[in-house]
């Protein structure tokens, strides 16, 4: 039907034809919704299939190996563990979709209650951190980056880097770790653990920002130094308007797209290391549940607070992507196109 | 190697590099010397505090807490160097290979592997663990696994650019097999960015396992990485604080190591050919001309006088502008022109004060409607200046903000100079919109530069220069972007503006043509100085020209007589490197005319009050000779100078 001449032609006539209809930016979002959706469900496929083919029974092994053949049988039956793999599957995806995440093999506790007791205190955790990681990372690498453009101040260049560099290698869970061995155990200032009140919060919010602020405000430098540069930039300063308004209505815009490209990563990143952060200081969240999962080897709870959170990281995906999206409708619509 | 010992000679990579060395060695050596005392039980010294037999005290069997730190570090490092190939080998098989593969496969794997970058390492690390079985191998296949998408695109991202170049092209036309493609000309190009990955990678890889270890999840007793040790420790941390230090040292001085080498590495490989910057120290105070009397001012808008613009660079300053002197009649139009590089737009920016960030200017004075620009702090400067100076600048694309509204960008000049409200401010700027006859101002105001065509984002620039009532409008290649009939409309425009305002204008450009059509003055710049200053109507008449340069660039311009069975009329040579002190004529090199004294003597446009009414830097104006001696035969009078400077 088409020859390979007018193909290019043709494509364009349906781009044009396309763009016609429906608005580019609600294509945009569907087509990632869709991609998220496609995601988890590789994601459940993958963790069901793998946990029931590897390993042996979980019943046997959450009963003991002493229990009576009859009792694990029964129980085997009661789980819908006897049941084709493909029914298994079928069950355990229509249980998902009505909120049911499974439950532990040992209390028979729902994961889904387990979610809905932990789940805030992490989203605060990991929040209020990422917060005050974006906040103080991207002024601090803008005014380091104006600060030494041109190749200007190298003093502050080498401390800067050397600084950031020492402070992005010392992990979460150690600088936790140093933090409660200073400030909770010799020195008394803080609770050693737990969350209650607003001074509960003071240790475990540092033990997650400082080393994603470092990183952070470094890649905010970089990309401020590329921002600088840009000739609208040039521009702006034609204007002779006031410095402060050049650098916050012209470049700052210009620099978050790439910054909260990485800061998404980060917020990621972040909730993965809020599972050790809330381990070091027995934090009343999804983290300290998981571990603790992970140590009496309660496989129901771990395969559900698995789901849970790569959902959570998917979502903070198609945020991210969301919200990029609507900084810089040039690279949506170029995207969809 | 001589590459690796100036890499050794930038202080953060050398000490990166030795504190990489400990690291090996200890984990070569450690086990073997202090191995069986690490192990060593000691009832009678649990879980102690430092002391002098215990340096870091010991843990909760008695084992001296040192020495099971420096153990460790065989155990630590290997898992993570064995996690790092595993990513590595999977990740560049992933990655590569669909760039000779073809399109299709090439985006159905850039699409898994985005999303698998997207979740954390350490969370698919911890899955990963969990679904083999807590143990050190899980924990290193975990964490190798973890590791092969951010491998993959990098694979991915470096040899889709080897696969689009041409010399991947050309392989492949002559018939270079698959495997030759990816052995020859793909893994070649694509392996300095993945070394300084995989140092990356081991940093990171060692934090992760020790996370893991941390966990409980990692390295199982009896044996023990840095993580285990810490997890241990910390169950004992109101006992025993200390017991953490050794380990956690450990771990931050061995993420420190291979992050900083990484980078290093990395910036080494950015500045290759590139070279640093000199420290300021190094470079020494900013090139600027020896003092003279201060030329009068004489009734000019602007006079520029001496001025030079020098940027640092690896052997000292780079001078692309060097001892500039012209004045600027309110109302006149001015045109520069040369050749790129020749430092015409780096001047005009610096009297516009719009100078890149570390550029040094100096000058004898560079004086504005009545201020000395370079005797004003920056601030009373900024004031001063207001909107008197307008830009219209090169590039109309860039130089638009693109997450700003064309009207907010404006709009910006009413709002603070003018202190006008927003709305009014808006006005003013749909009005200076309409002016440069941009249709449907008010609706266009809204939309973002990207919605723009090239011409009408040029006539914005226009617009947003004159929004102002400027006294003197820079224009820096104002058409150069444009094709010849939006060019002439530009042109048109800026004209007209500089005639309703009375503003006078200096307009840049490569194109001798533009400025004929413009300009009153046309100066002539090569090599970061102005060679000759003349009116603009002798350009037509190439023989009334004095300087060589200036006659073979108008000579070079083609038009409706040119005869068009000769080729165009083109200058050998390249201009000078201006990285070098410049001594005697810039153009010397490339003049047939040139002597001794043109290399050894700078010749002053100051000095040279020429027949033709300008100004002329040259020992040997030209305005007698035929044109044919500069470009074609040499006459017989130039023969001689020709061999002078072969002598030389």
């Amino acid at each position: 039907m088409l020859d390979h001449a007018s193909a290019r032609t043709d494509t364009v006539a349906v781009f044009l034809r396309r763009r016609r209809h429906g608005n580019p930016w609600l294509r945009f979002l569907l087509r990632r919704t869709m991609r998220m959706l496609i995601a988890m469900f590789v994601i459940i496929a993958v963790a069901f299939f793998v946990l029931r083919l590897s390993g042996g029974d979980p019943v046997r092994a959450a009963l003991g190996a002493t229990a009576d053949e009859a009792v694990v049988q029964a129980r085997r039956d009661q789980l819908g563990l006897n049941d084709p793999l493909i029914v298994q599957f079928w069950n355990y995806l229509v249980g998902i979709l009505h909120g049911d995440l499974g439950a532990s093999l040992i209390t028979g506790r729902s994961v889904s209650e387990l979610v809905e007791n932990r789940l805030p205190a992490t989203l605060e955790l990991a929040g209020i951190s990422f917060a005050i990681v974006l906040l103080v990372a991207v002024p601090v690498g803008l005014g380091i980056a104006i600060l030494t453009q041109g190749s200007r101040h190298r003093g502050v260049e080498v401390s800067f880097t050397g600084i950031t560099g020492l402070i992005a290698a010392i992990p979460e869970y150690l600088l936790g770790v140093a933090l409660v061995v200073v400030f909770a155990v010799t020195l008394h200032m803080f609770p050693v653990a737990g969350r209650s009140g607003p001074v509960s919060y003071v240790l475990p919010v540092l033990a997650m920002t400082v080393a994603s602020w470092a990183s952070l405000s470094r890649i905010a430098r970089v990309e401020a130094l590329n921002t600088l540069s840009d000739d609208y930039v040039r521009t702006a300063r034609s204007k002779r308007i006031p410095a402060a308004w050049v650098y916050f209505r012209h470049a700052l815009p210009n620099m978050l797209t790439a910054t909260l490209t990485i800061g998404g990563t980060l917020l990621s990143t972040m909730i993965a290391s809020s599972v050790l952060v809330e381990k070091v200081f027995n934090w009343p969240g999804l983290g300290s549940a998981f571990v603790e999962a992970i140590a009496t080897k309660d496989y129901g709870i771990v395969q559900g607070l698995a789901l849970v959170y790569a959902a959570i990281i998917l979502v903070i995906n198609l945020a991210v992507d969301i919200v990029l999206s609507l900084l810089d409708r040039r690279t949506t619509l170029l995207e969809t196109t | 190697m001589r590459s690796f010992l100036t890499f050794l000679r930038n202080p953060l990579g050398a000490i990166s590099a030795v504190m990489v060395l400990i690291l090996v060695l200890l984990a070569l050596f450690a086990p073997e010397i202090w191995g069986a005392q690490a192990a060593q039980t000691d009832t009678s010294a649990l879980l102690q505090g430092p002391s002098d037999a215990h340096p870091l005290g010991t843990d909760g069997l008695g084992r001296d807490l040192l020495l099971r730190t420096l153990v460790a570090t065989r155990l630590s490092l290997g898992m993570a160097l064995i996690a790092t190939v595993l990513g590595l080998v999977f990740g560049l098989l992933l990655g590569a290979l669909p760039s000779v593969l073809g399109p299709r496969v090439q985006r159905l794997f850039s699409s898994i592997i985005s999303t698998w970058l997207a979740f954390p390492v350490l969370l698919v690390a911890m899955l990963t663990v969990i679904l083999f079985g807590p143990s050190s191998a899980s924990a290193v296949v975990a964490l190798g696994l973890t590791m092969v998408p951010s491998f993959a695109r990098l694979a991915q991202t470096l040899s889709s650019r080897v696969g689009g170049s041409e010399y991947l092209a050309a392989a492949r036309m002559m018939g270079v097999s698959r495997g030759n493609q990816f052995t020859r000309y793909v893994l070649p190009n694509i392996a300095e960015p993945i070394i300084v990955n995989v140092t990356l990678s081991i940093g990171g890889g060692l934090l992760a396992l020790s996370s893991l270890s941390f966990l409980g999840v990692g390295v199982q007793p009896p044996d023990f990485d840095w993580g285990r040790m810490l997890s241990e420790g910390f169950d004992q941390v109101y006992t025993n604080p200390t017991a953490v230090v050794g380990p956690g040292v450990a771990v931050v001085f061995a993420g420190v190591a291979f992050g900083t080498l990484g980078e290093s590495l990395a910036a080494h490989l950015r500045n290759q050919g590139r070279g640093g910057v000199l420290s300021r120290r190094r470079l020494g105070p900013a090139p600027r001309v020896a003092d003279r009397a201060k030329a009068a001012a004489d009734g000019a808008l602007l006079t520029v006088d001496g001025l030079s613009v020098s940027f640092p660079s690896a052997t000292g300053w780079v001078r692309p502008v060097q001892d500039v002197s012209f004045s600027v009649a309110p109302g006149e139009i001015v045109g520069v022109v040369g050749e790129s590089g020749s430092g015409k737009s780096v001047a005009l920016m610096a009297v516009a004060q719009l100078s890149a960030a570390g550029a040094a200017v100096t000058a004898q004075q560079l004086r504005f409607d009545g201020d000395d620009l370079l005797d004003l702090p920056p601030a009373v400067l900024k004031r001063r200046l207001g909107t008197k100076i307008g830009v219209v600048f090169q590039d109309s694309l860039t130089a638009l903000n693109p997450a700003l509204r064309v009207g907010t960008q404006l709009a910006e000049i009413p709002r603070f100079h003018a202190k006008d409200a927003r709305r009014a401010a808006h006005a003013k700027a749909v009005a200076a919109l309409d002016d440069v006859s941009i249709d449907e101002p008010e609706r266009r105001s809204r939309q973002f530069p990207h919605e723009y065509s090239g011409g009408m984002r040029q006539r914005a620039l226009i617009a947003m220069s004159q929004i102002g009532k400027p006294r003197l409008i820079i224009a820096d290649e104002p058409t150069t972007a444009l094709d010849v009939t939006v060019q002439q409309r530009v042109l048109a425009l800026l004209r007209r503006e500089c005639e309703e305002t009375g503003a006078a204008a200096i307009v840049v450009s490569h194109d001798i043509a533009v400025l004929a059509e413009l300009c009153q003055r046309i100066l002539v710049m090569y090599a970061g100085r102005i060679v000759e200053d003349v009116d603009v109507r002798l350009l037509a008449t190439p023989d009334k020209l004095a300087h060589p340069y200036t006659r073979a660039l108008a000579e070079s311009l083609p038009d409706l007589d040119t005869d068009r069975t000769q080729p165009l009329a083109t200058i050998p040579g390249e201009p000078p490197d201006l990285s070098l002190p410049l001594v005697g004529c810039g153009f010397a090199a490339r003049c047939a005319f040139a002597t001794e004294q043109c290399f050894a003597q700078t010749p002053e446009p100051l000095a040279h009050a020429h027949a033709h009414g300008g100004r002329v830097a040259c020992w040997h104006p030209q305005d007698g000779v035929p044109i044919s001696g500069i470009l074609g035969e040499p006459t017989a009078a130039t023969a001689t100078n020709r061999t002078t400077q072969e002598v030389r």
